[in-house]
């Protein structure tokens, strides 16, 4: 089983210490393509979540039959297998959802982080800790990818969670926030450019940040002694 | 005695049908999930289908079902086409009373633009829209019918009304506005619907012929 600080270590390094978006910097195609509204962001961030809780889950649960040369192509084709259910069961089931989201779903696969944890923690790990593991990545995949798409949403509409009708239907479209009333509209933020930008931007705060933290630890370690 | 090349055969022989098992439960279950969502999502899209025929064209405009009547054409200019694409006749009480037609503006600002155009007997448009394009988002991107409705402006014009000469935005002196800054996307668009309007005047002697037997309703 799993204990408390385990998973609170597991959780603390998919979302902060190894974020994919920010530190490890894997899987930045669909980041980029689809962060230029908070919906988008989230929908995809946890369609990932769920595709690396359960790859990841199927990869440790099976690493015992599973010899190491042939490891790579068994973990991809069981990461394939899985994504290709969810894109067909979002598909019958989640209709509005899929033609939003469209050819991303399938994109997944291609994820390159779906499959380096697959490799780097699932295959050594327990079933529940690897879950427990690819739902933090994707976790913090979804973080950053939900920033992200904020500001650009914000600086290229003026607004914020435009085009929720199309996840919760039509009666969530009063749930849209106008932040900037006539907001003449900032195109380059919604183009891709805006999101190396405003990425280059994140990894660059996050990085300040962290080195701040060392710098405030070293100038109380001579204090304290 | 095992040789070296016996002991890699026989483990090639292990991982191979360890990966066959593999490869064998993947496509199980693939097949399993197929089988389940296949009806829900080939209804679903005839429902997407049936309501973009019904944008184009009003329902009280037809009474056969309209899905069935699709038929395939060659690619034509006038249609902006380079593959064949589908068509639909709408006929009421047995008469012809509409066509839909598949068009593409291939001079977008980038690329094509596909274009569903709803036109009636009388050579009107009843109603289009754009079902994809890649022109910018938040500057050509208004075309389309979900972001404003300026594309609602085709919708009772036709070859006498305007004149063919005003076929044109605003800015190049016809009748269909255009927002500054984005020309080159409506005027593609416009020019595309008069060659899809040029295209069922040539035509419509076929659309209008009584359907073969063998499509006629009980």
């Amino acid at each position: 089983m799993i204990t408390m600080t385990e998973f609170r270590s597991l959780f603390y390094n998919g979302l902060i210490k190894q974020n994919t978006g920010v530190v490890q910097l894997l899987g930045l195609c669909p980041l980029l393509a689809i962060s230029n509204n908070v919906i988008n962001a989230l929908s995809l961030g946890m369609a990932t979540a769920l595709v690396m809780a359960a790859s990841s889950g199927a990869v440790s649960g099976v690493r015992h039959f599973v010899p190491n040369e042939i490891r790579i192509p068994v973990f991809v084709l069981i990461i394939a297998v899985l994504v290709t259910v969810i894109d067909l069961s979002m598909n019958a089931f989640v209709h509005p959802l899929y033609l939003v989201l469209g050819i991303f779903i399938p994109l997944i696969t291609t994820n390159c982080i779906v499959l380096a944890r697959a490799d780097a923690f699932a295959a050594k790990n327990h079933p529940l800790h690897s879950a427990i593991d690819g739902m933090a990545m994707g976790l913090g995949l979804t973080l950053v990818l939900v920033v992200l798409g904020a500001i650009r949403e914000l600086a290229g509409k003026g607004t914020l969670l435009s085009g929720i009708d199309l996840v919760f239907g039509e009666s969530a479209k009063s749930l849209v926030l106008h932040v900037l009333p006539n907001y003449q509209g900032f195109l380059l933020a919604i183009l891709p450019p805006g999101a190396f930008i405003a990425l280059g931007l994140l990894i660059a705060a996050n990085n300040w940040y962290k080195a701040r933290t060392v710098q405030r630890a070293r100038a109380t370690v001579p204090a304290a002694a | 005695m095992t040789s070296p090349i016996q002991a890699a055969l026989r483990n090639a022989q292990r991982t191979g049908t360890i990966l066959f098992v593999f490869a064998a439960i993947g496509t199980a279950m693939l097949a399993f999930t197929h089988d389940r969502t296949e009806p829900t999502i080939t209804r679903g899209q005839l429902a997407e289908k049936r309501a973009l025929l019904g944008q184009v064209l009003p329902a009280t405009l037809y009474d056969n079902d309209l899905l069935s009547t699709q038929q395939s054409v060659p690619p034509d200019d006038l249609l902006g086409t380079r593959q064949a694409s589908a068509l639909w006749l709408a006929r009421r009480g047995g008469q012809f009373s509409g066509v839909v037609l598949e068009a593409v503006a291939p001079d977008g600002y980038s690329g094509d633009i596909s274009l569903l155009i709803g036109i009636d007997a009388n050579g009107t448009v009843t109603g289009v829209r754009v079902t994809a394009h890649h022109e910018t988002p938040g500057l050509g991107d208004y075309i389309d019918h979900a972001k404003s409705a300026w594309i609602d402006q085709f919708a009772g014009k036709s070859l006498t009304a305007p004149e063919p000469k005003h076929w044109k935005v605003a800015k190049d002196g016809g009748v269909f506005d255009a927002r500054a800054g984005a020309t080159i996307t409506p005027r593609a668009v416009v020019k595309a619907v008069k060659s899809a309007l040029d295209y069922f005047a040539r035509h419509r002697a076929v659309f209008a012929a009584p359907p073969a037997s063998k499509e006629t309703p009980p």
